[in-house]
């Protein structure tokens, strides 16, 4: 068992809603379940946690099994050590914050490490200041990060989240996002996270998975996935892979950060985050243009020799071109009439210019 | 002013509709509870059972409760071989009777709010450890906290206030089933306008004060009004 840690294999059928997923995933990092509404992500995570007993089903972590159907088995959720973040946060409005966040440590029996867990689950999350307030004294975000650190406090072997941040405007998701970030360093727990959208998949994941009409339609890391051009993913506006990077050099004087990855290094706008620090660059198709020679004379700075390694055409006179940069996969948006003109075709060398890259973190 | 036989009245009373509000809480819990999560076929007959009471004249209650537990009844049969002695015309029977009259204003309100909870909070619950049996006792029931106050209150002053089913089931004997609302009937009977109007206006400002208590607590309850 060297990277499949988590197996998950259910069948479920609402009505005309067929729900058949099989997957192996790693056991750390975070694995993003992405698709449109009603396509069943939210469906394979409640079952992952036990709030769906799918007939057929077999869920196992780390060599624990919860389910498996053929034995019989099902562990129900309150004796599965899982961290569960909802849609809504769902605290109890009942309850203090420092009441929500006690309310699973006083049912385990680990006394002796509680209090250590507590503080630094309450610092990580910044809510300090906030534990004698009523839930509903709270905004969208400081409800939802109670709501991860009140999962995070039982040590969980597995954290699922459902959409954390759908409910909240896109302020809020700003301040929330950074605690996901670190949630993600600070823990080394897998994270199964639902979303259906694709910049805080690009921001987040380490492995994606597909999902459409209650099946899985790709799944595997997230730079493989996202230049997969057999993926109707590629062929949306937004389509984008991600590069990780590492920070080599700030220009100042241009307001610039240089990164070098290994698809090749670029040009960035300036960030403060010091030398050394990795992190995401998203590149989009739209972004990426292609030139037979290396231009001599362009405004654009980040220019990388490439090798295509395919094309699809869709009907809209619109070509997706997937390069090789060194040796991470690059998309590329061209309109087909360009593709003929400069006869484009799987095997030649290249060269793209980016015109614009946007940091995720 | 009252004399000896009202004060009987009220304190027999008293002790009916406390003993009827604290059973028809222990029945009307976990019934309401079932009710609010059920998707049998058996919902709908078991509701339109318990609403019965709402509609239907309290004689016809306490007729058929009469001949039921009556000593050809199927119910006086029962506790006749339990050696408890037939209901009707005993402080039991009255017991009994008021529990289902009053049932009603207990389950709905309970039923209502347990709906209102929903499954979410059930099931972050169970995230945190907690097993079915503690979820109910430290969420639902802090959470159904106005529901548990509107049942308890409207429970008990139903029950304070119920008359038909009394004389049918209970009769008119002093001490053991003559309460108060049979009381204001004797002394009416009797044209004692005074003492019917001291039990009257007694009853009518404790049914006043006791829902405006009622009202005016779940204004102030966090879980009946949202913060948004």
């Amino acid at each position: 068992m060297k990277t499949s840690a988590i197996t998950a294999r259910f069948q479920l059928k609402y009505g005309d809603f067929r729900f058949d997923v099989d997957l192996q995933l790693p056991g750390s990092g975070v694995t993003v379940l992405l698709g449109s509404s009603g396509c069943g992500k939210t469906t394979l995570l409640r079952c992952m946690a036990g709030l769906e007993q799918p007939p057929q089903g077999k869920f196992s972590i780390n060599g624990n099994v919860w389910q498996d159907s053929e034995k019989n088995l099902f562990i129900p959720t309150y004796q599965r050590n899982l961290g569960y973040v909802f849609q809504d946060a769902n605290l109890f409005p009942h309850l203090t914050v420092l009441d929500n966040l006690s309310f699973g440590l006083k049912r385990i029996k680990k006394v002796q490490t509680n209090h250590d867990k507590f503080t630094v689950v309450t610092e990580l999350l910044g809510i300090n200041h906030l534990l004698d307030r009523m839930p509903e004294r709270l905004s969208g975000g400081e409800k939802q990060r109670v709501a991860i650190a009140r999962a995070l406090m039982l040590n969980p072997a597995i954290l699922l989240m459902d959409e954390p941040l759908a409910s909240l405007d896109s302020k809020r998701k700003q301040e929330v996002m950074p605690y996901l970030l670190k949630l993600q360093q600070e823990f080394n727990i897998p994270i199964i996270y639902v979303t259906h959208s694709q910049e805080e998949a690009a921001q987040l994941a380490d492995t994606l998975v597909l999902m459409k009409n209650g099946h899985v339609q790709a799944s595997g890391k997230v730079s493989d996935t996202l230049g997969r051009i057999d993926l109707p993913l590629s062929k949306e506006k937004d389509a984008a892979v991600v590069w990780q990077a590492v920070i080599t050099r700030h220009e100042p004087e241009y307001r610039l950060t240089n990164v070098e990855s290994k698809g090749g290094n670029l040009s960035l706008p300036m960030t403060d985050m010091p030398l050394g620090t990795k992190l995401r660059v998203q590149i989009h198709a739209r972004d990426v243009s292609i030139t037979l020679q290396a231009p001599s004379q362009t405004s654009i700075l980040n220019v990388l020799p490439a090798t295509i390694t395919g094309i699809t055409d869709d009907q809209d006179g619109q070509t997706v071109v997937q390069l090789q940069a060194g040796q991470l996969t690059l998309l590329s948006h061209v309109t087909r009439k360009s593709t003929q003109l400069l006869a484009l075709k799987p095997g030649l060398p290249v060269f793209v210019q980016i015109k614009g890259t946007s940091l995720l973190h | 002013m009252l004399n000896e036989a009202d004060f009987a009245a009220l304190w027999l009373t008293f002790k009916i509709a406390s003993l009827s509000t604290a059973t028809m809480l222990l029945l009307g819990t976990p019934l309401a509870w079932w009710l609010a999560r059920t998707s049998s076929r058996w919902k709908g007959i078991c509701n339109a059972l318990i609403a019965m009471p709402l509609v239907l004249p309290p004689t016809v209650l306490g007729f058929y409760l009469l001949i039921l537990m009556g000593p050809n009844g199927v119910v006086g049969q029962l506790t006749e071989n339990l050696g408890v002695g037939t209901l009707p015309f005993t402080f039991g029977g009255l017991v009994v009777a008021s529990v289902l009259y009053s049932l009603p204003f207990v389950v709905q309100p309970l039923q209502a709010s347990f709906s209102a909870i929903g499954r979410q909070p059930l099931e972050a619950a169970a995230t945190l450890r907690a097993s079915p049996l503690d979820t109910f006792f430290s969420v639902v029931l802090p959470m159904a906290k106005p529901g548990f106050l509107t049942a308890t209150i409207l429970g008990f002053a139903h029950t304070v206030g119920e008359f038909g089913v009394v004389l049918m089931v209970g009769g008119n004997i002093p001490g053991k089933t003559r309460v108060v609302s049979v009381q204001i009937y004797n002394h009416v009977e009797a044209l004692e306008y005074p003492q019917a109007h001291w039990l009257a206006g007694g009853l009518l400002v404790f049914s006043f004060t006791v829902l405006l208590i009622l009202y005016s607590v779940l204004k102030t309850q966090p879980n009946s009004q949202p913060f948004r």
